[in-house]
C-alpha cells in the first residue's frame, strides 16, 4: 500500500450552524460548512476540482456527490458519494488523499451532515436508524441502533468489568468540553447521576448514553502538501490513515468485544511511524458511551479493560493526560447522520493550530481521529500532525 | 408478542428457512464441502467458498451471548410491547442468531442462560418467526 504520510494536508475546516436550524436545508448546511472550510483555507470554490460527500436520509436525493457539486455550482473531475455510515468522513479523507496523491485532482472538498433534528420528525428519525439492522434476520425482533450497542455494552461489561458509572463518565467528559465550544448543540452541564438516572432506551444504555440528533454539517479541504505555504491558516498534516471492515450486521460480527479499530489503528500507526505513546489528544467516535471506551483500548491508548477507568479518573479532560473529544463529540457537540465523525477531524485540525482558547489542549503536536460506521462495522483511524514529520 | 409485528420477508436465499418455520422447525444451512453450519442463509460458504449446501435441522438449543431490554422501540407495534428482550444466541449448532426472549421470566434473563427455540405467529397467513425462551429441561 502506498504511504500517504506527509503527502497531503487538511487546508481548512468548517462547521455549519449546529443544533436546531429549521431555516436551512440539509444540503444548505453542507454548503455553509463548505464555504466556511474554504474561507478558513483562503481558497474559493474555483480552486476545488474534487468533491466527496456521504448520503442523506432526510432529503430525497440519490447521487449526493453530484447533488452537492451541482448545488455549489462546481464541476469536479473527481466526485463520489461514500456510504460507510459514521465511518464515512475518515474514509473520505483517505480516498481524497489517495486521489490527490495519484494526481486525479489537486483540491478535494469533503463534506457530510444532515438536518436530522428538524428535517424529519423524531419518530421517523428513529425509524430511519433501523435500516442499519439486518432487514430479514434482525429487524423482525425489533432491535434498534441503541439496542445493538447495548448488547455490545452488556457483553463488554460481562467480560471486562466496565461499569455504568464509567460509561456515564464518557458522557460527562464530552459535555464538559462542549460547554467550552461556541457552536456545540448542548449547552447545559450534566453529572454522572444525571446520566444514570436518565430515561432508559435499551438497557444498559440510557438516553444520555446516546448521541444527539442534530442539524449539522462539517467540511474540510484536502490538498497537496506542497501547497501548504499558500494556505491561509496552519494546515494539519496527514501522517497515517487506515481502514478495516469486519461485518455490517451485529449477527455477523466476529466478536462483541473485538472490532476492526485495532487493524485500522495499526495501519495508521505504521504509516505514520508512530505509536499510541506519541498521541497528544484523540477524537474518538462516541455514538454511545461504550464505544470510545472500546476504541481507546483497541487503539492501544490504554490497556484492555482499562478504558472505562481512563474516562472515570479524568485523564480524558482537556487538562488531562490524554484529552478526548475536546469539542464534546457526538454525545454533546453534534451528530447528524454520516456527519458525526467529520467534527472530530475539524476539531483535531483546530486543536493542532493551538488557538482554541480555554478549550485548547496543552500538548498539540499529534492527534488521533477515529470514525466508525454501522455497529463498529467499518473503522477508520487517522493520525494528524501540526507539522510534517 | 404477536399480532401486528412484522411478517418475515422471504427471498431466494431464505425460502427454506421460512418454509420450515411455518412447521415449527428451525433449519440452518450446512456446507456440503466443509461441513460448516452457517447463519444467515446465503449463496456460498464463507469458510471454503463452496456453492453446495444442504439444509439441516437445528438442535434448537443455545445460550445467551448478550441481550438488551428495549424500553423505547423504533416502531409503534414494538413500542406497545416494551419492555422486551432482544438477544444474541450462540446455537449449539455453531452459528449466532438474533431473537427475542419470550416468556413471563424473559426480563430476568442473563448472559450464559440456556434457551430453546419456539415459534411465534406473524401476520395471518401462517408465517412464523423463530424465537427463544428459557430452556425447560
Amino acid at each position: 500500500m502506498a504511504s500517504l504520510r506527509n503527502q497531503v494536508i487538511i487546508a481548512g475546516v468548517g462547521e455549519s450552524d449546529i443544533g436546531k436550524v429549521p431555516h436551512m436545508t440539509g444540503v444548505g448546511l453542507n454548503a455553509q460548512a463548505c464555504k466556511r472550510a474554504l474561507d478558513d483555507a483562503g481558497l474559493t470554490l474555483k480552486d476545488v476540482d474534487g468533491l466527496l460527500t456521504a448520503y442523506t436520509m432526510t432529503e430525497p436525493y440519490f447521487m449526493l456527490g453530484t447533488v452537492v457539486a451541482e448545488y455549489l455550482g462546481i464541476q469536479p473531475r473527481y466526485c463520489a458519494s461514500v456510504a460507510v455510515g459514521g465511518g464515512s468522513p475518515a474514509v473520505m479523507l483517505k480516498h481524497a488523499a489517495e486521489a490527490v496523491l495519484a494526481g486525479h485532482c489537486d483540491t478535494v472538498l469533503v463534506c457530510a451532515g444532515e438536518n436530522r433534528a428538524t428535517g424529519q420528525t423524531r419518530d421517523s428519525a428513529v425509524a430511519a436508524l433501523t435500516i442499519v439492522g439486518h432487514p430479514y434476520f434482525e429487524n423482525p425482533y425489533g432491535p434498534l441502533i441503541p439496542g445493538f450497542y447495548a448488547m455490545i455494552a452488556r457483553r463488554y461489561m460481562h467480560e471486562y468489568g466496565t461499569t455504568r458509572e464509567q460509561m456515564a463518565a464518557v458522557a460527562v467528559n464530552g459535555r464538559n468540553h462542549a460547554l467550552r465550544h461556541p457552536n456545540a448543540h448542548m449547552t447545559k452541564p450534566i453529572t454522572i447521576d444525571d446520566v444514570l438516572n436518565s430515561k432508559p432506551i435499551a438497557e444498559p444504555l440510557n438516553i444520555l448514553d446516546c448521541c444527539l440528533i442534530s442539524d449539522a454539517a462539517g467540511a474540510f479541504v484536502v490538498t497537496r502538501a506542497d501547497r501548504a505555504p499558500d494556505i491561509a491558516n496552519r494546515p494539519a498534516w496527514l501522517l497515517g490513515i487506515g481502514e478495516f471492515h469486519t461485518h455490517e450486521h451485529l449477527i455477523a460480527a466476529p466478536s462483541l468485544t473485538e472490532f476492526g479499530c485495532k487493524q485500522s489503528g495499526e495501519t495508521a500507526y505504521g504509516m505514520a511511524g508512530l505509536g499510541p505513546a506519541d498521541i497528544d489528544f484523540a477524537q474518538l467516535y462516541d455514538c454511545f458511551t461504550i464505544v470510545p471506551i472500546i476504541e481507546m483500548e483497541e487503539l492501544g491508548l490504554c490497556e484492555r479493560g482499562e478504558g472505562g477507568d481512563v474516562f472515570a479518573r479524568g485523564d480524558t479532560a482537556i487538562e488531562g493526560r490524554l484529552p478526548v473529544n475536546t469539542d464534546g463529540g457526538l454525545l454533546s457537540h453534534a451528530q447528524a447522520g454520516a456527519g458525526g465523525g467529520i467534527f472530530g477531524i475539524v476539531e483535531a485540525t483546530r486543536q493542532l493550530r493551538g488557538d482554541q482558547g480555554d478549550r485548547q489542549v496543552k500538548r498539540h503536536d499529534v492527534a488521533l481521529v477515529h470514525n466508525e460506521g454501522g455497529i463498529l462495522s467499518s473503522n477508520c483511524t487517522m493520525i494528524l500532525a501540526r507539522e510534517a514529520r | 408478542m404477536s399480532g401486528e409485528l412484522p411478517s418475515p420477508i422471504v427471498n431466494a436465499d431464505s425460502q427454506p428457512y421460512w418454509d420450515a418455520a411455518r412447521d415449527d422447525r428451525l433449519v440452518l444451512q450446512k456446507c456440503s464441502g466443509c461441513g460448516t453450519v452457517r447463519f444467515f442463509p446465503r449463496y456460498l460458504c464463507t469458510e471454503c467458498g463452496s456453492e453446495k449446501v444442504e439444509w439441516v435441522d437445528s438442535a434448537g438449543r443455545g445460550t445467551v451471548h448478550s441481550f438488551t431490554i428495549v424500553h423505547r422501540a423504533a416502531f409503534p407495534e414494538f413500542q406497545e410491547r416494551t419492555p422486551y428482550v432482544v438477544a444474541l444466541i450462540d446455537l449449539e449448532d455453531g452459528p449466532r442468531m438474533m431473537t427475542n426472549i419470550l416468556g413471563d421470566d424473559a426480563l430476568d434473563i442473563s448472559i450464559g442462560d440456556a434457551v430453546e427455540v419456539c415459534f411465534e405467529a406473524r401476520g395471518s397467513d401462517g408465517a412464523k418467526v423463530p424465537q427463544f425462551r428459557r430452556a425447560r429441561s
